[in-house]
């Protein structure tokens, strides 16, 4: 299907819409986890479980607890300073508890070396963009594929075959993420010097590529416009169509609403309310944490 | 042995990025195709190899030092830089006790063969090659275990005091000889078919295409580290340590291995100097010897093993060049540091930019064959999954809004 000299952007452009929805479903292929996962939606992915969290005299997180099931998109929200990014921290292993659990199917996170989350399978993105700036886009992606490699500094010193092939895996997979997150045009350029919501993106298929079972995302709406805010609802539908599952941290009520399954609500580091979206938003205390509560005469 | 040459600074340096005939020129180096590069290296790597015997009137260093002598010490140099470039320019780690590896790859060989051991042992100097790497490596892997805990500015007294520890030991241990040092070191073997050996004290010609051949395998081996796993961990451990632990590197391996290796390369590189020097003594490895080191990293072009290779010969040669002015040849060298610093701030070379072993074939498989890599040159094309184009527009001023902070 592809001319020789042709690159391959161009040969997607040239499709017939059937020919391209039937590209765009290989693209989903291949971008989707190539390990054996437990496909059966709901049961309990990630458990967090009385999770307590204090800086010196300051809780930010007290005695909360969830669960994330599998196959569906949480959305984790609360006022500022509700505790929402130190959730994501301690499930990451960024802080670690001070009492309380966080198990990932049946591993508990809360002690395990950073490096060993992301392999375990939780991924995050940032909410200030954290690329590697002098790598290119394709690169910063091959990265996150490298978690699931385990050529080391023999292997690559003598190029020996399971280097290679985990080369050309990593590149096949990382050119379709970036296809899949739609910056496929944009593989060859330095990762600042993409545009501000292109970098978003990059940042979101850098964590699909270490195959996650869970992917959090620190709100990844925040400087959007209203049209590109209504591009990552329907990008963050998709990753969890391809079967990842997704806790999303975002101010937007626009986005919250739209995307997610279930809302947990936070406020000053205690859990308010936990629930569908449309019972949440009617919830007195949710609405006493984001409007405050009326003075009684 | 892609010899890039990107013009463009590290974004800690805020220097924007010049476009003009040197990224013309990469982009043009970078469309070629693998055997064309070769073809255009080979007769590069043979005018190199032919230098002490051509002794370009320009060039020489005579009468002053022996020309093949200065070629070798810069080829010496260019090896440590490139073992230095490692730690430095991709790993990012500074180390400023780098001199430390390279008296203990010259003291090994020492021990090893010098008659003055109390080893008592004379062992061939390609066995000793081996045993030193072994030793500096071990040596890497003891300093870096406690230290590479350590971030930035204290990683770089800890290294500092490295080198000066093992300085002192040369010094203070007494089976290490201080300044009498270690006489009639092994030199490689082999002679020339008129029976006189090829690798002599002398005559350092001899020396000079070992060094050379040496300086080519390692930079090709430093290639294939480059563009896999290792080298991608290293860019990411430099650019954001943090960001890349929860892309799920290990960063303590990677730096442990950073150190490991440019220490090895050190140790290769010491017993390189001692075979052709054939003495020990404990003169050469102060702290000054380190800051060179880092000056021909920093001046090359961090990160661009080309560019340090360039880096070291200059440092090394442009003082032997201008010895003929005994007080004059470092004012020439400072200056000449300075200049370059102030025009070129990322370096002679700047930082290169590949770390995919197939990355060549799939940036010609997206953007069809013919194509250079270099970004600049590709005009953005609508969207392959279909969305508008609109959704994201096309800020390049690179400013960012915040998002609103927890």
């Amino acid at each position: 299907m592809t001319a020789p000299e042709e690159g391959l952007l161009e040969a997607v452009e040239q499709m017939a819409p059937e020919e391209r929805a039937e590209h765009e479903a290989e693209v989903a292929e291949k971008v989707a986890a190539d390990r054996e996962i437990s496909v059966s939606t709901g049961e309990t992915l990630l458990a967090v479980q009385n999770l307590t969290v204090r800086f010196g005299g300051l809780t930010a997180l007290d005695d909360v607890s969830f669960d994330v099931k599998r196959g569906e998109i949480l959305g984790l929200i609360g006022p500022n300073g509700a505790g929402k990014t130190t959730c994501f921290n301690i499930v990451t292993g960024v802080y670690r508890p001070t009492e309380g659990d966080i198990r990932l199917e049946d591993q508990s996170l809360a002690r395990m070396k950073r490096y060993k989350i992301i392999q375990a399978g939780v991924a995050r993105t940032f909410q200030n963009i954290r690329l590697f700036g002098a790598m290119t886009a394709l690169e910063n992606v091959v990265v996150g594929t490298d978690a699931r490699h385990r050529t080391s500094v023999p292997g690559a010193l003598l190029r020996l075959p399971r280097h290679r092939r985990e080369e050309r895996e990593a590149v096949d997979k990382a050119m379709a993420l970036l296809e899949f997150v739609g910056i496929a045009d944009r593989a060859a350029d330095k990762a600042t010097s993409l545009p501000y919501g292109d970098q978003r993106r990059l940042e979101i298929a850098r964590a699909l590529a270490t195959e996650p079972k869970l992917l959090c995302l620190d709100e990844p709406a925040a400087g959007f416009s209203a049209i590109e805010k209504d591009a990552l609802s329907e990008l963050i539908l998709k990753i969890r169509d391809d079967g990842f599952t997704v806790v999303l941290v975002e101010h937007d009520m626009r986005v919250v609403l739209g995307v997610t399954d279930r809302l947990v609500v936070l406020d000053f580091g205690r859990k308010i309310a936990d629930g569908v979206p449309d019972e949440v938003r009617r919830d007195p205390a949710v609405v006493s944490a984001y409007l405050g509560t009326a003075v009684e005469e | 042995m892609t010899a890039t040459t990107q013009s463009e600074a590290r974004p800690s340096s805020g220097t924007p990025p010049r476009p003009g005939r040197r990224a013309e020129l990469s982009r043009w180096w970078n469309a070629r195709s693998r055997p064309q590069q070769w073809g255009l290296l080979v007769p590069v790597a043979a005018i190199i190899y032919l230098l002490p015997v051509l002794n370009p009137p320009i060039l020489t260093t005579e009468p002053a030092t022996s020309f093949p002598i200065a070629l070798f010490n810069a080829a010496v140099f260019a090896l440590i830089a490139i073992g230095l470039n490692v730690v430095i320019g991709q790993a990012g780690l500074l180390d400023l006790g780098y001199v430390g590896f390279f008296a203990i790859g010259a003291y090994t060989a020492a021990l090893l063969s010098s008659p003055d051991s109390e080893l008592g042992v004379r062992f061939p100097w390609l066995v000793i090659v081996p045993i030193a790497m072994v030793v500096t490596m071990i040596s890497g892997v003891i300093l870096g275990t406690p230290t590479l805990r350590l971030r930035g500015d204290y990683l770089a007294i800890v290294t500092l005091g490295f080198g000066e520890i093992v300085r002192l030991l040369a010094d203070n241990i007494d089976p290490l000889r201080g300044n009498r040092g270690f006489q009639d070191i092994a030199r490689p073997g082999g002679t020339y078919s008129d029976g006189t050996p090829i690798f002599t004290q002398n005559d350092a010609q001899g020396f000079y295409w070992l060094a050379v051949t040496i300086v080519i395998i390692v930079l090709l081996f430093m290639g294939n580290l480059e563009r896999s796993r290792v080298g991608r961990a290293w860019i990411a451990v430099r650019e954001d340590e943090d960001a890349a632990e929860l892309t799920g590197v290990p960063t303590y391996r990677f730096k442990i291995w950073a150190f490991a290796i440019g220490a090895a390369v050190g140790g290769l590189s010491g017993t390189l100097f001692a075979a052709q020097v054939g003495f020990v003594n404990n003169q050469r490895f102060d702290v000054t010897t380190s800051i060179l080191y880092l000056a021909a990293v920093v001046l090359g072009g961090q990160g661009n093993k080309i560019g340090v290779v360039v880096g070291a010969f200059l440092v090394s040669y442009i003082p032997d060049r201008f010895q003929f002015e005994p007080e004059y040849r470092f004012l020439v060298f400072g200056l000449a540091l300075i200049i370059l610093m102030i025009f070129r701030p990322q370096g002679i070379l700047g930082m290169r930019q590949h770390l995919l072993t197939y990355g060549r074939q799939a940036y010609q498989k997206l953007f069809g064959a013919g194509t250079g890599v270099a970004p600049t040159s590709l005009t953005p094309s609508s969207r392959p999954t279909g969305e508008p184009a609109e959704a994201v527009p096309d800020d390049r001023s690179g400013s960012r809004p915040q998002g609103g902070g927890e």
